[in-house]
């Protein structure tokens, strides 16, 4: 009973505070502490509740269990991080959004290819591409090649499809611009159009930054060697493990949001001229 | 569109063409391991209609996958458990129903948003957070523990498509529903108009382009989560165990008949929300 009335103090202190706080002038700090309150005030109540009520762990560990599992798992979680994150979808991300960009430039071109597979690109970019795990586990092995070779499949068209339509942003008004400049195409290329087309290159960047992760671990349901993070999970929740698979789940999240996090980094370096980032600032 | 026909059409030969070429190839290792075997000697025509017929190739043939799919939605009983309509079925239900409740979460959250401040600073951060997580890794945990709970069957698989399916929609709802600008925010309050009329007349027809945008989205999204629910329940029905099941017994033409049909599923809910989004804004005028 103790541990319900707690989840509701946590509950409504939190709640006051975070509409206290948001009376205020807008701040960065602010837009930072509101949400972090808002996150610990959950985990609060998922503590008092799971305590109150007594329920069983193998349906729902606390989160202080799932902390003391995750200090004294640290190694296993290491070896999964390499092998997954590392291995699998860093690899799979360069490689597939590499060639997308490139076959992107090839595809502005030639007007004849990019009239043909843009259209399929756009079709395909809808599909359960995750589908083709299986195939690509059968093809490629079980260890973390065959995870990479996911992870480009998945990434490839949504980077395909955004950079295309980005080298299409600069308008007509800045291309005669460096038409009477006399720039050869490639100029116009490297210094017009590859910019303007920066802040739709880092919108298909960061869509398949989740998509990389997701489909390395969605590739370990298929098969892979005794590591990785997919596999753990599986093999925990078969053992009712469940703190572990949690702990697992905190490193994704981690290892997901960071990830984001630095491309949205990168993205404000480099399209510091975009309205979108001009107006973040202030 | 009659402009972009040819084009499309030439990728599509070309793609066709890579895969039978690439069925040669992957699957000519096979026909010659079974050709030493036999001790006879593969002339090329021999090699390529060897690998274009095995049974359990690396790479099926586009004619393989198209008899395979005939055969299992068209020649068998609907309610068979080999038939592809009816694992089609299974998948499309658990779909459909996330895709309904991620909606209807998604929009009300997004309504939260706009009209609360402290909502909109204290959740939107965490919305964007949780499609950083990659949230497909949970669900063998979700479908096992709702399971032990005796929640078994459809709903697990919902919430996987509900999870996937609400971002896209909160995400595209709050901006639509930001859409309207002041000018015409002011001319509302100059009618006097109340807070619910503001909603219901202006803020919510204006965002409905941004809704069915966000919906095509979330159809998608929603179908790979029920995809994906279907694979640690076992294997036992929906395309996601055809996938998982092909996969335990190298059965690559049931993989690629089920891939094939997730695909054309896909492709027509998608389109189905285009015809919808269209004839809908046509009536509203806005397109």
């Amino acid at each position: 009973m103790g541990w319900l009335i707690f989840a509701v103090v946590i509950w409504i202190a939190g709640w006051m505070l975070n509409v206290r706080l948001s009376q205020l002038p807008k701040s960065r700090l602010l837009s930072l502490i509101v949400p972090v309150i808002f996150g610990l005030t959950l985990i609060g109540i998922w503590e008092g509740i799971v305590r109150g009520f007594e329920i069983s762990p193998i349906l729902l560990p606390t989160p202080s269990a799932i902390a003391i599992r995750f200090a004294h798992s640290t190694s296993i979680l290491w070896v999964d991080f390499v092998q997954t994150v590392i291995k699998g979808a860093l690899s799979g991300y360069v490689i597939g959004c590499g060639s997308a960009f490139l076959l992107a430039i090839a595809m502005d071109r030639f007007d004849f290819l990019k009239r043909g597979l843009l259209p399929v690109g756009n079709f395909v970019a809808a599909l359960p591409i995750v589908g083709m795990a299986p195939i690509l586990v059968m093809w490629f092995g079980f260890d973390w090649q065959s995870k990479a070779a996911v992870v480009v499949v998945m990434v490839f068209f949504p980077v395909l499809v955004n950079t295309v339509q980005g080298l299409q942003a600069s308008d007509a008004m800045q291309r005669d611009l460096m038409h009477t400049y006399g720039a050869s195409k490639w100029t116009t290329l490297i210094k017009l159009r590859l910019p303007a087309a920066m802040p739709f290159i880092f919108n298909g960047l960061k869509i398949a930054s989740t998509l990389a992760l997701i489909g390395a671990i969605v590739a370990e349901f298929f098969g892979s060697p005794i590591r990785g993070m997919g596999f753990r999970i599986s093999t925990s929740v078969g053992q009712l493990a469940l703190d572990l698979v949690w702990a697992e789940i905190v490193v994704a999240a981690i290892a997901g949001s960071t990830f984001y996090g630095a491309i949205a980094l990168i993205e404000k370096a480099v399209t510091f001229w975009h309205p979108s980032q001009r107006g973040r600032a202030n | 569109m009659r402009q972009a026909f040819v084009p499309v059409l030439t990728v599509v030969v070309a793609i066709f063409a890579i895969w039978y070429v690439a069925a040669i190839f992957l699957n000519s290792a096979w026909a010659y391991d079974k050709a030493k075997r036999a001790d006879v000697t593969l002339s090329t025509s021999q090699l390529i209609s060897d690998t274009w017929s095995q049974d359990k190739p690396k790479l099926p043939a586009p004619h393989q996958v198209g008899r395979e799919i005939w055969k299992t939605t068209v020649e068998k009983k609907i309610t068979s458990k080999r038939s592809l309509i009816y694992h089609s079925w299974i998948t499309l239900s658990a779909t459909l129903l996330g895709f309904a409740m991620g909606t209807v979460f998604g929009t009300l959250l997004a309504v939260g948003i706009v009209y609360n401040r402290t909502m909109d600073m204290s959740v939107m951060p965490w919305v964007i957070t949780s499609q950083t997580i990659p949230i497909l890794a949970v669900a063998p945990m979700i479908i096992v523990v709702l399971n032990a709970v005796g929640i078994s069957g459809l709903l697990p698989k919902a919430m996987i498509s509900m999870y996937l399916s609400f971002f896209p929609v909160v995400v595209g709802m709050v901006k639509g529903l930001r859409s309207p600008d002041l000018m015409q925010l002011d001319q509302m309050r100059t009618w006097n108009a109340s807070s619910a009329q503001t909603f219901w007349r202006l803020r919510l027809p204006s965002s409905m382009p941004y809704f069915f945008t966000s919906l095509k989205i979330a159809m998608a999204a929603s179908l790979v989560g029920a995809i994906v629910g279907e694979l640690p329940t076992g294997a036992v029905a929906g395309l996601g165990a055809r996938l998982l099941a092909g996969s335990y017994y190298g059965q690559t033409i049931q993989i690629w008949s089920a891939l094939i049909m997730a695909a054309a599923l896909a492709a027509s809910l998608v389109a189905i929300i285009g015809v919808v989004q269209r004839v809908m804004l046509r009536r509203m005028g806005m397109s």
